[in-house]
């Protein structure tokens, strides 16, 4: 009893982290962001402020499909980060890591947030929504195959497994390179970043699903989207770039992939969503088909 | 023991003060540009005087956005989607108006399309002045917002709320009919 309460304790301490973790590093982006295109940039923290600055505001309501839909979302991401190995010790449900509990259970806040923004009513959240969908079917077939692949050559299907699997065999980011740049342009596409930023769209569908959030709903959600960044950038830490050891180790390479991940969008401009899905289903569908050919009959 | 515990109002107080924080430092926009003035905002936003450096963003919609910025003169026919506009907004909300349009009607106040006092139709918080107004003065207005929010001073959505009957009899003396059912037509 008391186990299963502590791991719960833990866990639910490992997804602060993670919003902690992700709100300062999208802070400190938004500054790097600045920087590069020579502008002073926003103070650090400024992501914090933008958060409880949502919560802080009045909200209305739509119905209480579009109320039940954000709380959905955010408590199923929380339950999604819950089960996150920060390093190849630490992680809150130890043996209940395995990559597919985070596949289905990251569905459970999407789809909240989905029947939350098509509660809202507004045709251009239904657009977003849809989009988002149709974005998802086309990053996850590369990305998963890529896994599946990894899968075949490590032998298990748990994060700290692949992770100590890649500690003593090398990391798969080099002995699987192909790979790794496949499934670098699928994490681009889930966490929406600027080739593949056609969900939200500003100017173009008036941020998507967003589009009739305001007040507190919008500062859950932005709270969720954190934490859904957090379990995303996590998972191709662990799965490509060998885990980490400690948590200093853990926070160079989250900072680095998200990073790049972040200055690559803001060099780009953005996609329609059929030139997404044509995209995905082209290259690196084949490069990571070829790739998984190679490794089984090598 | 009993001055040391708060009263409700005492603890309201608080709460807006530590809300009020929050808010002026994160002010997100919803550029209604339909004057020129709205040639004056990309400087403000980009490299050259930095608005995001005071925590500011443009938003996308009504209900992201924490302040109305009106860009110049208002015609008649753009009255009723600000005011729909205005209306979707969360509160708090606060008005910034740009130009001498806003105030007496500008170069065009005898132009029969062009509503001349806007503080009529809706609750204004900062007037920046200057036609147009250079970047310093649309950055000095909106640190003026900052400074309004934090003396407590920025309370023109209270103002609509208690006096909407007034401000309602004004739209209707303008327009004839604020609310119409299809978008489409006038």
């Amino acid at each position: 009893m008391s186990v299963i309460l502590m791991s719960m304790l833990i866990g639910l301490g490992v997804a602060l982290f993670g919003f902690t973790l992700q709100t300062t590093i999208g802070g400190i982006n938004r500054k790097v962001v600045g920087r590069m295109q020579k502008r002073y940039g926003p103070k650090w923290y400024q992501e914090f402020l933008d958060i409880f600055k949502a919560l802080s505001k009045r909200a209305i309501s739509h119905g209480w499909i579009y109320d039940f839909g954000v709380i959905m979302a955010v408590g199923g991401i929380t339950a999604t980060a819950m089960f996150m190995p920060i390093t190849d010790s630490l992680v809150a449900f130890a043996g209940y890591d395995n990559f597919f509990i985070f596949v289905y259970l990251l569905a459970v806040g999407m789809l909240g947030m989905a029947m939350s923004a098509s509660g809202s009513g507004n045709p251009l959240a239904s657009i977003g929504v849809m989009r988002a969908l149709t974005q998802m079917l086309a990053y996850e077939v590369p990305f998963m195959v890529v896994v599946i692949t990894i899968i075949k050559v490590s032998g298990t299907s748990s994060l700290t497994g692949i992770m100590e699997f890649q500690q003593a065999n090398g990391w798969f980011a080099l002995s699987l390179p192909i790979g790794f740049g496949v499934a670098f342009l699928s994490l681009l596409g889930m966490l929406g970043k600027k080739p593949f930023e056609t969900y939200i769209a500003p100017s173009e569908i008036a941020s998507g699903p967003m589009v009739e959030y305001g007040g507190k709903q919008l500062g859950l959600l932005f709270v969720m989207h954190e934490i859904a960044t957090f379990i995303e950038v996590s998972l191709f830490v662990h799965l490509f770039l060998g885990g980490a050891s400690n948590i200093i180790e853990f926070l160079a390479k989250y900072f680095i992939v998200y990073t790049v991940a972040n200055l690559i969008s803001n060099l780009n401009g953005r996609f329609k969503i059929d030139q997404v899905v044509v995209f995905f289903y082209k290259w690196p569908l084949a490069l990571a088909v070829l790739q998984a050919i190679w490794v089984l009959w090598r | 023991m009993e001055n040391k515990k708060l009263t409700q109002a005492q603890m309201d107080t608080k709460w807006t003060e530590l809300g009020d924080f929050f808010r002026r430092k994160s002010i997100w926009m919803l550029m209604y540009c339909t004057g020129c003035c709205a040639i004056e905002l990309p400087q403000a936003m980009t490299s050259a005087y930095d608005m995001e450096r005071l925590g500011m963003g443009p938003m996308a919609t009504p209900r992201q956005a924490d302040v109305l910025l009106i860009t110049g003169y208002l015609s008649l026919k753009t009255l009723r989607r600000l005011v729909y506009t205005y209306e979707q907004m969360s509160e708090p909300k606060y008005v910034v108006a740009f130009g001498p349009c806003v105030i007496n009607g500008g170069i065009y106040h005898d132009s029969h399309a062009v509503l001349n006092r806007l503080d009529h139709y809706l609750p204004i918080d900062v007037y920046i002045s200057g036609c147009m107004p250079n970047p310093e003065s649309v950055m000095n207005g909106f640190t003026d917002l900052m400074d309004l929010i934090k003396n407590k001073t920025a309370v023109g959505w209270k103002n609509y709320r208690d006096n909407n009957e007034w401000y309602k009899k004004n739209q209707m003396d303008a327009l004839g009919e604020v609310f119409v059912h299809d978008e489409f037509h006038e």
